[in-house]
């Protein structure tokens, strides 16, 4: 994966596009709160971008945003080269949630065979097929059988990566996946997450607010500010691919785990005061 | 009659379900208590005639000299009884799907069936016999129906309508139909919550056919032996019949909690 750019490369091969992206809610008593201001991101594809920030800066509504879960107020949403709309409809993403989001009445199997069956074109032994390769790739090809309920946190969110990719998408969202996991856990399932990306070459995005995974995962880090949500700056990641456990002990992974660590910092400067202010109205 | 109970998914992710095996011993307690307090009502009451409350002995003997009747008056209740809780389970799924299906229907209907069954509806058993003529087995059906009703539809609305959010929300993400999100998410999410409506209103369907009972009709039912025995004394007579029901209600309810374990295993209310 030496050839992963960590420059958004020349438009055409561009995954995700936005540009001008404003997102208000209104609030009770008529006025609104300003959730993102003025968006512009553009990611390439095969890219791995990870959203930080701290609550409230608006990342996941932007990881929605991309995904077409929820409409922005203005700006242009553009995903594969088509409206997000489109993108939605053509299942150019998968998407993995903070919870796991799996049903009960499935098996670890039926879970992750979910998007094929709502899907027309796979026939069933392929669709068989892909569901075990699936779960191989994250480990979990003896629990095929098992209900969600047997599993543990972090098994259950591998099913959902499973599920994410089995109709191999070009994109894959994923909305602080590991969040609720400890640390142990997290720190495998992060390596896990970058062999599947190594594999299947699919762009991610990818909202976190742990610092060390941001940088150990990405090629990008996208920090944003709160109140309203901005970008408020860009770092590369210029750690050598693949990343191994060296990865996180190496020099230049603290250097850049302090550089995104004070980027997040610079934000409590100048403009904090009034952002609090700002903040009464909440937008978690 | 306030019967709304609910199924409450858990999360309760990774502990083990209770198997059948181990379900059977948590029976062996209560079981026990029971026959024991069999053997303390037989030794209370043996010996002493007839009384309200007779002996066990003398109320199985009574279904021995009584069988003919009340085999006939088992068979006349239970029809009425199981056919009330057909006839209502049908009307209350169906009307919950037509009503979680359009939004404004929910929106008046909900709140109308809530109050409704706050109604005591046994009261309305008078009505419905006069409607339906008192000798048709039918009138019996349509109290059963009519109790049966309440519980099933709110729990149906309920269970097609709480789906979490996030669920929903990852079957926009595959720009799945409304029908695919029926299909593959509200009817299996609905299940858990019908059949804790099931089991409730297994037993009001006894409830409701042998009140309607009570009202007049034919004789050889469960509710006239009860009545028609007392009044003449025979209270071993109006034991078996009240026994009998019971039992008919009891085996409802197990073929509703049997059917639950082979329909939907996965239910969270299978875990411990």
């Amino acid at each position: 994966m030496s050839s992963v750019p960590v420059t958004p490369p020349a438009s055409d091969a561009l995954a995700v596009r936005l540009a001008g992206v404003h997102k208000s809610f209104p609030v009770k008593g008529g006025s609104s709160t300003v959730a993102l201001e003025d968006i512009g991101l553009d990611i390439g594809t095969g890219e791995f971008v990870s959203l930080i920030g701290p609550s409230g800066c608006g990342k996941s509504t932007l990881l929605r945003i991309v995904g077409d879960l929820i409409e922005p107020t203005a700006g242009t949403v553009e995903v594969n080269g088509k409206p997000a709309h489109q993108a939605r409809i053509d299942r150019d993403y998968g998407m993995v949630f903070q919870a796991p989001v799996l049903f009960d009445w499935r098996t670890v199997e039926a879970n992750v065979r979910l998007p094929l069956e709502l899907m027309t074109g796979a026939a069933g032994a392929d669709r068989d097929r892909r569901v075990r390769e699936m779960l191989d790739l994250v480990g979990l090809a003896d629990f095929t059988r098992h209900h969600p309920h047997q599993l543990s946190g972090g098994m259950q969110q591998r099913v959902a990566i499973a599920r994410a990719l089995v109709f191999e998408p070009a994109l894959l969202l994923m909305d602080e996946p590991f969040g609720a996991l400890d640390e142990m856990t997290r720190e495998r399932l992060n390596g896990e997450v970058l062999k599947v990306w190594a594999r299947t070459g699919t762009t991610v995005i990818f909202v976190t607010h742990s610092i060390p995974e941001a940088v150990f995962l990405s090629t990008r880090v996208v920090v944003m500010s709160p109140r309203p949500g901005r970008i408020s700056e860009i770092i590369d990641i210029d750690l050598p691919q693949p990343r191994t456990e060296e990865t996180r002990e190496s020099e230049r992974y603290f250097e850049l785990v302090t550089q995104v660590r004070e980027a997040l910092r610079a934000q409590h400067g100048g403009g904090a005061s009034a952002a609090r202010a700002r903040a009464e109205g909440g937008i978690g | 009659m306030t019967v709304a109970a609910e199924a409450r998914p858990g999360s309760d992710a990774g502990r083990p379900r209770r198997d059948l095996g181990s379900s059977l011993m948590r029976l062996v307690p209560p079981v026990l208590v029971f026959l024991a307090a069999i053997a303390i009502w037989e030794l209370a009451t043996a010996g002493t005639g007839r009384r309200v409350i007779p002996p066990p002995s003398a109320i199985v003997a009574a279904m021995g000299r009584e069988s003919d009747l009340l085999t006939r008056s088992a068979i006349a209740t239970f029809t009425e009884a199981l056919g009330g809780l057909l006839i209502g389970s049908v009307a209350g799924i169906v009307i919950g799907f037509a009503t979680a299906r359009w939004a404004v229907a929910r929106d008046i209907l909900v709140p109308l069936a809530v109050g409704a069954s706050t109604i005591p509806l046994i009261a309305i058993a008078p009505i419905i016999g006069n409607w339906f003529g008192v000798l048709n087995p039918l009138s019996k059906m349509m109290m059963a129906a009519l109790l049966v009703f309440f519980p099933v539809v709110i729990n149906v609305i309920r269970g097609l309508v709480e789906v979490q959010p996030a669920q929903l929300e990852l079957m926009r993400s595959y720009a799945s139909s409304p029908t695919e999100v029926l299909r593959k998410v509200r009817v299996p999410n609905m299940l858990p919550f019908l059949f804790t409506a099931l089991k409730v209103a297994a037993t009001l369907a006894f409830i409701g056919a042998i009140v309607a009972e009570y009202f007049g009709g034919t004789s050889a039912v469960i509710g006239r032996v009860v009545l028609t025995s007392m009044s003449s004394g025979r209270f071993d007579v109006a034991w078996a019949g009240i026994i009998i029901g019971a039992l008919g209600a009891l085996g409802a309810y197990l073929i509703v909690v049997i059917a639950e374990r082979l329909i939907i295993p996965w239910s969270p209310s299978f875990r411990a």
